[in-house]
């Protein structure tokens, strides 16, 4: 008992000063390790999976766009397959379309990290010379990344981005918090920071504005929050009311938007964001805080902060939502003891003893640290070791 | 005594359940999170774990206050002690 509180009442634990990643040519560090067959459209799916089977240890990511879009649509498209090729977690790519010129300038932009990549295009060839091709180059690049070792990088090698799903009334008492925790305790370490959901931040949006580092920052941010609201307000056919919050949200007794704002807003404690970034656009600005216009889906707002560069996930959910990504760990915890009990092999790091008082907010805080670094070192998320890789284009507006 | 309820912020007039549910009349322990008090109140209604107890009787058109902020209108009177959820309460967007 009194060893107990004495380690209650005691300053919270050393935090490790390094983790073991992948050590990239670009001098950005890896969480994983993968070789990446990437689509660059809808049609190229076929061919990338056949790939993907044939040469163990690939992966494909199949998509469900990459035709006739245009304009800044297009712009994210792209954006979306290069920042996911350059991603430090991908060690090589294959990059498979429909035609040579749309994949030529995909594998152009991923070569500039100076990693392995190469490209192939269907027409004029078929699926089948194509996948013969793919695979030969497939195999190569996988034996290549087998041998690649893990080695010491500093913490500030993390660039780690948050989201939180299925929220209920705990994800705002604890597991978000929880998350603020380890922000306000990793940030002055140099790590790189990402937030986004910015619809799920309606209500919150002034005291959200109020956190930008510069007057400039809070203005980019309160226009960025008003057109995404003005085109919500513009397709909003009723009140929104079970896609805003969600039945699960509803369920877990969350009533309205600005009370799930408000406890998605605890995600990033009390640090302050330096810029605003664009869907999947790459931080340009340093170490710190960044918040990313990103839609409230979770695969979608994960594939974006992964193609902007984060390297590892942290994931809060209330009800048990159960997301994972292709290229980008992705940490779930919770602090619902039903969620726990009853969806266990979905929850990376239980917060639980948050609600029991049993545990407080800067122990769990330092329970997320290490459950992050030890994914981090290699041991598989449980979104991992179940299947889960969403890959979610976002798109925009319909093609032309 | 074990924590029933919990309360962000002094100035909320909802809390929020943290044990599997509490009954009718139930006397319940509230720990306000913010300045690290206990309260009690007696529950009028039976809520489930994550849902919300009102704290004061509150009027239509009254704001509910949570983290000390603004989450919504009250649409239907609600009694000190009553589930506080969809059925009473609306957004003020959208």
């Amino acid at each position: 008992m009194f060893t107990m509180l004495k380690q209650r009442s005691g300053k919270s634990m050393e935090i490790p000063k390094s983790f073991l990643g992948y050590k990239r040519e670009n001098d950005r560090v890896g969480t994983r390790n993968h070789v990446i067959i990437l689509p660059v459209d809808d049609i190229s799916n076929a061919c990338a999976e056949a790939v993907a089977n044939n040469i163990k240890g690939t992966i494909a990511l199949p998509h469900s766009y990459g035709r006739l879009q245009f304009g800044a649509d297009l712009n994210l498209h792209f954006r979306t397959m290069i920042g996911t090729g350059k991603n430090p977690n991908v060690a090589a790519v294959i990059v498979i379309g429909i035609e040579p010129k749309w994949t030529k300038k995909i594998v152009d932009e991923i070569a500039k990290t100076g990693k392995p990549v190469e490209g192939f295009h269907i027409e004029r060839t078929g699926d089948i010379g194509t996948i013969m091709k793919a695979s030969k180059k497939a195999q190569e690049y996988v034996m290549w990344a087998s041998e690649k070792q893990r080695e010491e990088c500093p913490l500030s090698d993390l660039w780690i981005s948050v989201k939180c799903g299925e929220s209920d009334t705990t994800s705002g008492l604890a597991a978000n918090p929880t998350v603020g925790n380890l922000m306000d305790k990793l940030e002055p370490l140099g790590v790189h920071l990402c937030f986004g959901e910015t619809s799920e931040l309606t209500g919150a949006e002034k005291v959200c504005a109020a956190r930008g580092a510069t007057s400039e920052a809070s203005k980019k941010f309160m226009k960025t929050w008003s057109d995404y609201n003005d085109f919500i307000l513009k397709e909003a056919t009723d009140d929104l009311s079970e896609s805003q919050p969600t039945a699960g949200n509803i369920a877990g007794g969350l009533t309205t938007i600005e009370e799930k704002a408000f406890g998605n807003f605890q995600k990033i404690g009390n640090c302050k964001f330096i810029d605003v970034l664009g869907p999947a656009e790459e931080p340009t600005k340093g170490k710190g805080l960044y918040f990313m216009d990103t839609s409230s889906a979770a695969a979608e707002c994960i594939t974006l902060q992964a193609a902007a560069g984060f390297n590892i996930h942290l994931f809060p959910t209330g009800q048990g939502n159960i997301v994972g990504n292709p290229i980008e760990p992705v940490v779930k915890l919770t602090a619902n003891p039903l969620t726990v009990k009853g969806m266990g092999e979905h929850i990376d790091c239980d917060v639980s003893k948050i609600l029991s008082r049993e545990m407080n907010m800067s122990e769990a805080g330092d329970e997320l640290i290490k459950s992050m670094i030890r994914v981090a070192n290699g041991r598989l998320t449980c979104a991992e070791s179940l299947g889960h890789k969403e890959f979610v284009m976002t798109k925009l507006y319909r093609s032309a | 005594m074990s924590t029933d309820i919990i309360i962000h912020d002094e100035k909320d007039n909802v809390g929020v359940v943290v044990i599997d549910k509490i009954n009718p009349k139930q006397n319940c322990s509230c720990w306000i999170m913010e300045n690290d008090k206990t309260i009690q109140i007696q529950s009028a209604n039976e809520i489930q774990l994550g849902h919300k107890i009102a704290m004061i009787d509150l009027n239509e058109g009254d704001t509910i206050l949570k983290y000390g902020h603004d989450i919504g209108k009250v649409v239907k009177s609600i009694k000190q002690g009553e589930h506080v959820h969809v059925h009473n309460v609306k957004t003020k967007k959208w």
